[in-house]
């Protein structure tokens, strides 16, 4: 049998069962007791394990079962879940995911699991080892002493970028003397020479584990300079007690080699409509498979329903969009001619037309978003994860993962989001000590979330941690070189904060691998600008911290108010409005030379569009009455003057293209159901 | 041996111009025009050819020659260059000819009173006409245009 057109769909549902193992995992985590839980888990692991060996992918399959085993007992209230179990479940969730991506990418799903197969048997068998015991479980140490260093995207992509910037990028490798006494000691010398000459990206093991001399002998790490190889190691080798020292320049070629090596330990899987490969002959071919199948998974099928995705160009899909705001002008033309014609029959056909087309509408607009849920599935599982190695209690509350955002954009915000949250969890909330010492809850909180404003749509990482002081940022930067002590002294706190995205700065104090050192939110600021948005921190010193990205929908409809001002029309975003209402005269005052109107008991600026946009037939101030819509953005207001009100409406954004330059005020255009062009007024231009 | 190339000829006053037939996408009746506020002065508004939103220029406006009311021989030429989509408004546009890449010849100083560097060349068609042959990227040069404004401004 040709399993190749079952392998798309196999991969889609591994994916799927992998997600919700994660997802039921940290539910019951969370909540030990509750059965139920292990009984979805049992499920979802079994019907994994079916599939796999259908396709005859056995490493996946043997590492199921062994999971099936334990969460048998489990099932069965012969076993009591405890961390070392989750530990040792998550691990081998991490390697099924790592070995359903390489079947994605055309491998054949094998992975050497023989330790974390055995730390499963171990479990079955009932040799819990003592969860703080010095030898945690020699399983485990075996499965991280294979574990070879690996990086993540971002630390890939820094090191990537400073060999592009004609750095040198070494990779590390430090053997300390067997009857060294004081090997942290050493280490700690080791990484405040390497400090000295440039920047530790990475090391293995992690930075916290060497301190508590959680290693071995030795340890490697990836290192950014200016030095050359042979230096660095004959100036690591003049520490003393160090055994051996071995430093490899690395070039694109050999990173991306290491890079590809380390990625079958990788976290982060792509999410599941990612990954969809092309259309499968779906329906039909999901027979055969299961009948074969069915003694041993048929009855636990559960869980998500296959997702069926096909892959669209997304310029086939703006052929659509523009083919079909077409039809949207060609159909509004059409009801006018009918209302002209006074023919029942074509009135009828018209607006059933209407209908339709409204509907088709919603279909081709809804086809290039995506909920941002696609990218922050995977959060949770980090989040619980960092806060683990860094012995924190961290609680992510994730709020409108139903959100829609463009295609483009959601492919390219997982990086800079992952940055933010282990920046959040890392730097933003305290160790347990320090929250209790400063009477906090012991649990901090990550609050994550997505929402629509205006044409924009916001995610924000806010933290409850320790906030950040601007004093220590300005020291800092003019440490840095960044800024100048005078020019520091004009800065004011909110100015301070955010040069925390400028290129070389890093306020970490101490090295913690989480963050990598001196990979700075430049990177992440870059990233959100290349996507046309924009990203600000909020901070309150002993409250917290508020990351703001800002991101646009790049193509869209929003519900607009259409007004007309002289004989020109423009939209504005309905979000954006408050209300609208009519003034008289005599209600506009003049303070400090600006007109302003009170509204709810507090005087707000009131704009004149006309003569801010130049406009030639027309001038709100000559009017005894005027109408105005009172605009917000965030907690400021302010009313903007228009001739009159046309009414609200559907607009498709459309941008202006590259040769006009950015124009204040404007955020792009639309096409109104005559054929004419209408611009869209930004309301945030006007509020500083 | 040059090759030979098709040129799309169009009028702004008395001059005629040449545009490579492979820059331009279209040619259309002059329609209505949006106006966009805040911009250089020859930049006119934005026009909706089929859904897609573009911006036309005034090319006498660019040029610096007097601007003149729009005629029903009034047309905008939709050009695409460096991904740019722009439109050109013109006085006229009638004609394609073949042109041979040799009959071009480097452009005189001043043309017309139009800058040397919007120019590629001036070809000579028969006997007493002249064809302007612009340069297109010079021609929607951003850069040059911000001096251009903060000289005057």
């Amino acid at each position: 049998m040709d399993m190749n057109q079952y392998l798309s769909m196999f991969i889609d549902e591994s994916n799927d069962h992998l997600q919700s193992l994660n997802e039921s995992m940290m539910g019951l985590e969370a909540n030990p007791e509750d059965i139920s839980i292990v009984q979805v888990i049992f499920r979802s692991a079994h019907t994994l394990k079916g599939m796999a060996a259908t396709m005859g992918f056995e490493d996946l399959a043997s590492l199921t079962h062994q999971m099936e085993n334990v969460l048998d007992l489990v099932r069965n209230n012969k076993l009591r879940m405890q961390d070392f179990i989750f530990d040792t479940l998550f691990k081998s969730l991490d390697a099924l995911e790592s070995m359903v991506q390489d079947i994605t990418a055309g491998g054949e799903g094998k992975a050497d699991v023989t330790a974390i197969v055995a730390a499963l048997q171990a479990i079955v068998r009932g040799e819990i080892p003592a969860a703080d015991g010095a030898a945690a479980a020699p399983a485990a140490a075996e499965a991280s002493a294979e574990l070879q260093i690996t990086l993540d995207e971002f630390q890939y992509s820094v090191l990537e970028q400073s060999l592009q910037e004609g750095h040198q990028v070494l990779y590390i490798d430090v053997a300390i003397r067997k009857d060294c006494q004081l090997k942290a000691v050493r280490a700690y010398m080791v990484f405040d020479l390497l400090e000295r000459s440039g920047e530790v990206v990475k090391s293995f093991p992690s930075v916290q584990d060497i301190e508590q001399e959680k290693f071995d002998h030795g340890f490697s790490l990836y290192y950014i300079t200016q030095k050359g190889a042979d230096e660095m190691k004959s100036m690591i080798m003049n520490v003393s007690e160090i055994d051996s020292v071995t430093a490899i320049a690395l070039d694109q070629e050999s990173l991306a080699q290491m890079a590809l090596e380390a990625a079958a330990t990788v976290e982060a899987p792509a999410p599941v409509q990612e990954t969809a490969a092309a259309p499968a002959p779906v329906s039909q071919a999901a027979l055969p498979a299961r009948d074969e199948n069915a003694a041993k998974a048929a009855p636990s099928r559960t869980g998500a329903a296959p997702s069926r995705t096909i892959r669209v160009d997304i310029e086939r899909l703006d052929v659509l969009m523009n083919l079909f705001s077409e039809l949207l002008i060609d159909r509004v033309r059409l009801e006018q001619l009918a209302s002209e014609v006074q023919n029942s029959d074509l009135t009828e056909t018209v607006e059933h037309m209407g209908r339709v087309s409204g509907d088709l509408q919603n279909i081709v607009m809804k086809l290039r978003m995506v909920p941002v849920d696609t990218v922050f599935n995977r959060f949770p599982r980090m989040v619980r994860d960092l806060a683990k190695s860094l012995d924190k209690k961290i609680d992510l509350i994730v709020t409108g993962a139903e959100t829609e955002l463009d295609r483009t954009v959601i492919d390219e915000i997982g990086d800079p989001l992952v940055h933010l949250l282990r920046n959040a969890v890392d730097h933003g909330v305290e160790s347990i000590q320090d929250r209790t010492a400063s009477g906090k809850a012991e649990t901090g909180t990550v609050n994550l979330r997505a929402f629509h404003s205006g044409n924009h749509v916001f995610i924000e990482i806010e933290d409850d941690g320790a906030g950040i002081k601007p004093q220590k940022i300005l020291q800092s930067a003019i440490k840095k070189g960044i800024i100048t002590q005078e020019q520091a002294a004009g800065y004011s706190d909110d100015e301070a904060i955010q040069l925390l995205f400028a290129p070389g700065f890093s306020t970490a104090e101490v090295i913690s691998d989480v963050s990598g050192r001196g990979v700075g939110l430049d990177v992440v600021k870059s990233k959100i600008t290349s996507l046309g948005g924009n990203v600000v921190v909020y901070s309150t010193p002993g409250k917290g911290t508020n990351f703001s990205v800002q991101l646009p929908l790049t193509l869209s409809i929003i519900a607009a108010m259409l007004v007309k001002i002289g004989s020109e029309k423009y939209a504005i975003p309905l979000s954006s409005i408050v209300e609208t209402a009519i003034i008289k005269k005599t209600q506009i005052r003049t303070i400090h030379g600006t007109r302003m109107i009170e509204f709810r008991n507090s005087h707000i600026p009131l704009l004149s569009l006309s003569k801010f946009y130049a406009i030639p037939d027309f001038d709100d101030t000559t009017e005894e009455e005027t109408e105005i819509l009172v605009v917000r953005k965030g907690e400021r207001m302010a009313a903007l003057a228009v001739q009159d009100f046309i009414g609200q409406n559907e607009i498709v954004i459309k941008n202006l293209g590259k040769y006009l330059p950015e124009i204040q005020g404007i955020s792009g255009a639309t096409i109104l159901g005559d054929g004419q062009v209408a611009l869209i007024i930004d309301p945030n231009a006007f509020i500083k | 041996m040059a090759e030979d190339i098709k040129v799309i000829v169009f009028k702004l006053g008395s001059e005629e111009y040449g545009i490579e037939v492979d820059k331009v996408q279209t040619i259309e009746r002059m329609m209505p025009i949006t106006r966009v506020p805040k911009t250089y002065s020859f930049i006119k508004g934005v026009i909706n050819l089929r859904g897609v939103v573009i911006p036309v220029i005034d090319l006498r406006g660019r040029f610096g020659i007097q601007e003149a009311e729009h005629t029903d021989q009034t047309r905008v030429i939709i050009v695409n260059v460096n991904e740019m989509e722009v439109g050109f408004i013109v006085d006229s546009a009638n004609d394609v000819i073949d042109l041979n890449r040799d009959s071009i010849d480097t452009p005189p100083e001043v043309v017309g009173g139009i800058k040397a560097k919007y120019l590629d060349g001036v070809a000579k068609i028969g006997e007493d006409r002249l064809l302007i042959m612009l340069n297109l990227s010079e021609v929607l040069n951003k850069s040059e245009i911000v001096q251009l404004e903060s000289l005057e401004g």
